[in-house]
């Protein structure tokens, strides 16, 4: 709990600049509408508001500032109108509604649940295989690292459009993509854990002239355990990320990317911003669920978290 | 007894040479000796003597470039397979999301034994090593002699004839180590144990031994061995005897040699 005074601090200060930047961020939409409705606006020309900064314009119409804060279409929302769309979209909507955001969140969240289950299994399989195969070592290991360095952006719409021709759509090819982003760091963190033994623990194995199996089961991978947790945290924040992002450039009608990219292309920013944060929440409480059944299981082990 | 005069170890011209960056290091030259069952042995010298690797020779964890070892009549590596010792490290080296009693049960699940002959073995080699009750205890719960108690009772646990101790109480304080040594004489009484002991003090070595190997390094060699003409039965205050006072000095001398005619 000592941490959560910090954290507030950083929440405040973030809010606070984003307060502040509401205003010349959207104040050349707000007085080019207080011209239509009427209203006292200096220069009078939009030609003239155009030379002149956001901040500039600010100065001079300090009476617009009020309706900056809760302009429609705003070029940046408020957090308070993004904190209302939000309330509106999950509290009030029901959750079968096409506008609800739970149903596009679930719609998002099984995808990357399925990729983080497919990740993190593929994950410690190959960590296992690079410790224990020379030639795993020498030729996976660079392939993993290449695979993470392909810009997914491009990747994505490709794995979605091959798996489509081959009739597979839906829920598996958003998985793959959130299983490709998630795998990696489950396999580095494995194998560092998985080789974080000494050689002295090592040696004591062989004093029983146990099996290589019974070297693992016994103490390659409980040894790993800590650095698996630290792997896992990372990789169902990526998972997410890779869910949303096989949801943009596809069309998909559905979850949080499809969300974010109707707010873009119709104009409404609140929809697109609610949506936002809505993921970033959820990314959250699962890297938390992951930390506490990490602090539940560590404690059960009678270890302390690494 | 004669018992003792059966050996279980014997080395023969034992030569180990690793071949390093920096060219080879000759760790054992023409290492020979016969360890009898049911003896005390000690392995002292300055570092680099070869003692630990000597020790590491017969658990068949390093294989020597030339000569011959048995133990048990075997070679070391199948006497590792038949699980003929116990070994014990410089460091504890306890798993830390295992219990006392699971650490101990550690070698025996891997043996294969049954769950009921585990339970009865981790109750009598932890009252072996005065830890009885303490097997659901987690190894940070216990003070650094507790640990390396335990793990001489993980290397108990299976009942191999044959003890090897890697300098097991180098970490500890002098009197935990003399509290130590103490326990151990009477445990190596009560199980009739054959045990190779590494060490580099002087008096531990002296006061635990039937056999001391004085060793001297580059190359490791052996350069005096002494049998040791004190009773079996050991009181700590031997250690003002003039018996003991005399053993004492063949053993500095036999390490000041060494650096001698290195």
């Amino acid at each position: 709990m000592r941490s959560i005074l910090p954290v507030l601090t950083v929440v405040a200060a973030i809010l606070v600049l984003w307060c502040i930047a509401v205003v010349p961020m959207n104040m050349h939409l707000v007085a080019d509408q207080a011209q239509r409705d009427d209203l006292v606006v200096a220069p009078d020309t939009p030609g003239a508001r155009q030379e002149l900064s956001g901040l500039g314009l600010s100065l001079r119409n300090a009476h617009l500032i009020p309706l900056t804060y809760t302009f429609k279409r705003p070029r940046l929302p408020s957090p308070h109108q993004v904190a209302g769309e939000l309330y509106a979209t999950t509290v009030e909507k029901k959750i079968t509604s096409k506008r609800s955001l739970v149903y596009h969140g679930w719609v998002t969240l099984e995808p990357t649940l399925l990729g983080f289950v497919i990740g993190t299994a593929l994950g410690i399989m190959l960590a296992i295989g690079i410790v224990y195969s020379r030639v795993m070592d020498r030729s996976v290991m660079p392939w993993a690292i290449v695979s993470q360095t392909i810009p997914i952006l491009a990747l994505a719409p490709m794995i979605i459009v091959v798996l489509g021709s081959m009739g597979i759509q839906g829920l598996f090819p958003k998985s793959i993509i959130a299983a490709y982003l998630s795998f990696f760091p489950v396999v580095v963190g494995m194998v560092k854990g998985l080789r974080s033994p000494s050689a002295m623990q090592l040696d004591l194995m062989r004093t029983y002239n146990a099996s290589g199996y019974q070297v693992l089961m016994g103490l390659r991978l409980p040894a790993s355990t800590p650095y698996l947790f630290a792997s896992l945290k990372i990789g169902i924040a990526a998972s997410i990320i890779g869910t949303i992002v096989a949801e943009l450039p596809t069309g998909a009608k559905a979850g949080f990317g499809a969300r974010m990219l109707v707010g873009d292309q119709y104009g409404q920013p609140l929809v697109s911003w609610a949506a936002l944060f809505a993921a970033a929440i959820t990314a959250a409480c699962l890297v938390g669920v992951v930390a506490l059944i990490e602090r539940v299981l560590l404690r059960q082990m009678g270890m302390k978290p690494a | 007894m004669s018992l003792e005069n059966t050996p279980v170890i014997t080395a023969r011209n034992l030569d180990l040479t690793f071949e390093t960056n920096d060219g080879p290091i000759h760790a054992l030259k023409d290492v020979s000796l016969d360890i009898g069952k049911g003896d005390f042995v000690s392995f002292i010298g300055p570092s680099g003597c070869g003692k630990t690797t000597f020790l590491r020779c017969i658990a068949g964890l390093e294989t020597p470039t030339a000569g011959e070892i048995t133990v048990n009549g075997m070679t070391p590596d199948e006497a590792r397979r038949a699980r003929a010792y116990g070994y014990v490290f410089q460091a504890a080296g306890l798993y830390p999301w295992r219990t006392i009693g699971g650490n101990i049960r550690l070698p025996l699940e891997i043996m294969g034994y049954s769950k009921a002959d585990q339970n009865e073995r981790v109750n009598r080699v932890l009252d072996l090593v005065d830890l009885g009750g303490f097997d659901r205890k987690f190894p940070w719960q216990l003070s650094g002699g507790m640990q390396q108690r335990a793990s001489i009772a993980r290397a108990l646990a299976f009942d191999a004839d044959i003890l090897l101790m890697d300098e097991p109480f180098g970490a500890l304080d002098e009197i935990v180590r003399d509290h130590l040594n103490e326990q151990l004489l009477q445990l190596w009484a009560r199980t009739e144990k054959t045990i190779g002991f590494v060490t580099h003090s002087i008096p531990e070595a002296v006061y635990l031994s039937t056999k001391i190997v004085v060793m001297s390094p580059r190359p490791g060699r052996i350069s005096d061995v002494i049998d040791s003409p004190l009773p079996r039965e050991r009181p700590l205050d031997i250690r003002d005897s003039p018996e003991f006072i005399e053993i004492a000095h063949r053993v500095r001398d036999g390490l000041r040699a060494g650096h001698i005619d290195d």
